[in-house]
C-alpha cells in the first residue's frame, strides 16, 4: 500500500488537522507502512466471526439504568473555565457562516 | 525516614505505632521527588497542596482511633491522563498544557478515599500513546536503572518513580500494554485488571474499548492493595463491571500453588531476545519446582493481534481526539474561520504520534475502507478472544514474556513507527480480550536491564493472578 502527498492531504483534510510539507511526505511514507503491515489481517479467513466491539459480560439488560433522580451537574462557569475563549455564559468561536 | 525503600504495609504499620506521621512522610515523599525528579523527568507536576490535605485527613482519623484505610499515608503518583480536580491534567500534551479539571477520576476519588496521598503527576507518552515515553510534550523520561534508555511507555513515568523511589505507588493507563511493558523495562510490577474492573471515568480517553486504569507497585502486595482501593462498579461509566471485587490481601496470604495448570503460549516464544528468554525460562522453572504443571498451548491467531490492534485503538483514537478542537480545552490557535482553527489549534497541538494515529485511524473509519478494515479487525479481534476463551478452558493461567527485548537506547526507535509498534505484540492480545494480566519481575540482563514475566488469567480472576504471581517473586 502507497500513500501519495494527495492521499495524505484528503485524510488530514477530513481529520481537520493542518500538515506541514514536511509532515505530509513523512506521513505517507509511515502510512504506507503500517497500512501495509494491517494488511496482514486479508490473509485471515473470517467468514462468519461476529465483529467484537466491545468485552462484555452478562448482566441483566437493564442494569446499568439508574433511578431518574435529580443531581448536581457541572455548573455553567466551571464548564467554562478551561476553554479557550468564552463570554456571556457561552465558548466563543470564529465566524462560523458568512452573511 | 526512606520513602524510597519503603513498602505499603510498613507505611501502615509505620503511622499507626506512630513512628513518623503521614504529613512528616509526605513532606518528605515531596522533598525527595524534587531533588530526584530532574535525573528521569517521571513527575510532570507535584501536588503539594492537594497532598498535604489528603496527608492531614489521614493524620486526623489516626489520632481519633478510626481505621485510615488500606492506603493511609501512601505517597502515589498518578498518570498525567487521570483527572485530578484543581490539578493540572496535560496528557503530556502541549494542547492541555493548561488545563485544569473540573472534577476527579473515580479511581483517584477512591485512592483517596483509602487514604492515599497523591504527591503528584506522572509524565507518560502524549495521550498515551507510544511505547518509550518518548512523545511527551515535556520531554522523554529516562529509566532510573539506565538513564541512557526509555523506561518503556506508555506509563513511563508511572513505573519510573516507583523504580527510582519518589512514589511508593503509582497509578497508569494501559491500552496496548502502556502499564505491564514499563513495569517489565524498569524492573516493578505493574498490572492490568480484567477490562471494567476500575472504572474508566475521568480517565481521559485514548481507544475506550481497551483503555484500563491499573497500579504499579514494588512488589505483588503493594500493586494488589492499590487495585483493592480502586476496583468495583462505577455507574459513571457504563462499562463498569458488576462482578463483585476478590479480597486480594486475604488471597495473597496463601501462596499455595501446588496443582496449578499454566499455559505457554508457543506463538510468544518466537523472536524472542536471548537473554530475556533464558530468564522466562528460568521463571518457569521456579514456578515448576512450586509444584505447577506447565504444558505448551496455542494461541492461534497472535500473528494477527497487532494488525487487529492498530487499526481498533487509532479508529477509536481518531474519534476521541476529536474533541481537542480549540472551543472547550484552553488551548486554539487563531484563524478566521471556525475550521481553521480547528486546523490550526490540532495542527500546532498535537505531537507526531499523535497526528499519525489520527491520520491511521480516520483512514481506516473512512467510507469505502470501513469493513476492510475496522469490521475486519474487530472480527480478528474476537478470534483473538476465542483463543483466550479456549486456552482458560485448559489452563488456570498464561505464562509468557512482556516484550520482545528489555529497555531499549532513547532514540532507537522513534523514527520507525512500526518498528516501535511490533514492541507491543505480547502485550496487546490481553487488551483485545479484556483478561488480567501483570508484569513481575524475574531477573536481569548481563547489563543489569530489568526482564518482566508476564502473567494472564481469565476475567475477574485477579486474586488467582496475584497469589501465582507472589509465590514466584516470594521464591526467585
Amino acid at each position: 500500500m502507497t500513500f501519495t502527498e494527495t492521499d495524505v492531504r484528503k485524510i488530514a483534510d477530513l481529520a481537520n488537522l493542518r500538515l506541514s510539507a514536511e509532515e505530509i511526505k513523512k506521513m505517507a511514507n509511515d502510512l504506507g507502512s503500517v497500512v501495509s503491515y494491517m494488511e496482514k489481517l486479508n490473509t485471515l479467513d473470517t467468514t462468519g466471526v461476529e465483529p467484537m466491539a466491545q468485552v462484555l459480560y452478562d448482566a441483566d439488560e437493564t442494569a446499568t439504568l439508574r433511578e431518574d433522580v435529580e443531581r448536581p451537574t457541572l455548573q455553567n462557569a466551571e464548564a467554562l473555565r478551561n476553554s479557550a475563549v468564552s463570554g456571556q455564559g457561552y465558548f466563543k468561536v470564529p465566524l462560523v457562516i458568512e452573511r | 525516614m526512606n520513602t524510597a525503600s519503603l513498602t505499603m504495609s510498613e507505611i501502615r504499620a509505620g503511622l499507626i505505632s506512630r513512628q513518623f506521621s503521614a504529613v512528616e512522610l509526605t513532606r518528605e515523599a515531596l522533598r525527595f521527588a524534587e531533588a530526584e525528579n530532574p535525573k528521569t523527568n517521571a513527575y510532570i507536576s507535584l501536588s503539594p497542596e492537594r497532598a498535604l490535605t489528603a496527608a492531614e485527613g489521614v493524620d486526623r482519623k489516626l489520632a481519633a482511633g478510626e481505621d485510615p484505610g488500606v492506603l493511609a499515608g501512601v505517597p502515589i503518583a498518578v498518570k498525567d491522563v487521570i483527572l485530578t480536580k484543581g490539578v493540572k491534567t496535560t496528557c503530556a500534551s502541549k494542547l492541555l498544557e493548561n488545563y485544569i479539571p473540573p472534577y476527579d477520576a473515580t479511581a483517584v476519588q477512591r485512592l483517596e478515599a483509602a487514604g492515599g496521598v497523591i504527591i503528584g503527576k506522572a509524565n507518560c507518552d502524549e495521550f498515551a500513546m507510544g511505547g518509550s515515553n518518548e512523545n511527551s510534550a515535556f520531554g522523554p523520561v529516562r529509566n532510573p536503572v539506565a538513564l541512557d534508555r526509555v523506561p518503556g511507555g506508555s506509563s513511563g513515568g508511572s513505573a519510573a518513580v516507583v523504580a527510582q523511589g519518589t512514589a511508593v505507588g503509582s497509578l497508569g493507563s494501559d491500552t496496548g500494554g502502556s502499564i505491564r511493558q514499563p513495569a517489565s523495562f524498569c524492573g516493578v510490577v505493574g498490572v492490568t485488571p480484567t477490562y471494567g474492573r476500575v472504572s474508566r471515568y475521568g480517565l481521559v480517553a485514548f481507544a475506550s474499548s481497551l483503555d484500563h486504569i491499573g497500579p504499579f507497585g514494588k512488589n505483588v502486595d503493594d500493586a494488589a492493595r492499590l487495585l483493592q482501593a480502586i476496583a468495583g462498579r462505577d455507574e459513571m461509566d457504563a462499562t463498569s463491571a458488576f462482578a463483585p471485587v476478590e479480597d486480594y490481601l486475604a488471597a495473597l496470604a496463601d501462596t499455595n500453588v501446588r496443582g496449578m495448570k499454566l499455559g505457554l503460549p508457543t506463538e510468544y516464544f518466537n523472536g524472542l531476545e536471548s537473554e530475556s528468554g533464558s530468564l522466562i525460562s528460568k521463571a518457569i522453572d521456579v514456578l515448576k519446582s512450586k509444584g505447577c504443571d506447565v504444558q505448551e498451548i496455542s494461541l492461534p491467531h497472535t500473528e494477527y493481534a497487532l494488525a487487529s490492534y492498530y487499526i481498533i485503538c487509532t479508529a477509536e483514537a481518531s474519534s476521541n481526539l476529536a474533541r481537542y478542537d480549540g472551543v472547550r480545552y484552553t488551548t486554539r490557535a487563531d484563524a478566521d474561520t471556525l475550521s481553521g482553527m480547528y486546523r490550526n489549534t490540532r495542527g500546532d497541538g498535537f505531537g507526531a504520534e499523535c497526528k499519525r494515529r489520527i491520520m491511521l485511524g480516520t483512514y481506516v473509519l473512512t467510507h469505502g475502507y470501513y469493513d476492510a478494515y475496522y469490521l475486519k479487525a474487530q472480527r480478528v479481534r474476537n478470534l483473538i478472544a476465542q483463543d483466550f476463551a479456549k486456552a482458560f478452558a485448559e489452563v488456570d493461567a498464561i505464562v509468557a514474556p512482556v516484550s520482545p527485548f528489555p529497555a531499549f537506547k532513547l532514540g532507537e526507535k522513534i523514527d520507525d513507527p512500526l518498528a516501535m509498534y511490533l514492541a507491543d505484540i505480547y502485550t496487546i492480545t490481553g487488551d483485545l480480550a479484556g483478561v488480567p494480566c501483570m508484569s513481575v519481575p524475574c531477573g536481569t540482563t548481563a547489563e543489569g536491564l530489568p526482564v518482566g514475566l508476564q502473567i494472564l488469567c481469565n476475567h475477574f480472576e485477579e486474586a488467582k493472578m496475584f497469589r501465582l504471581a507472589k509465590a514466584y517473586e516470594s521464591s526467585r
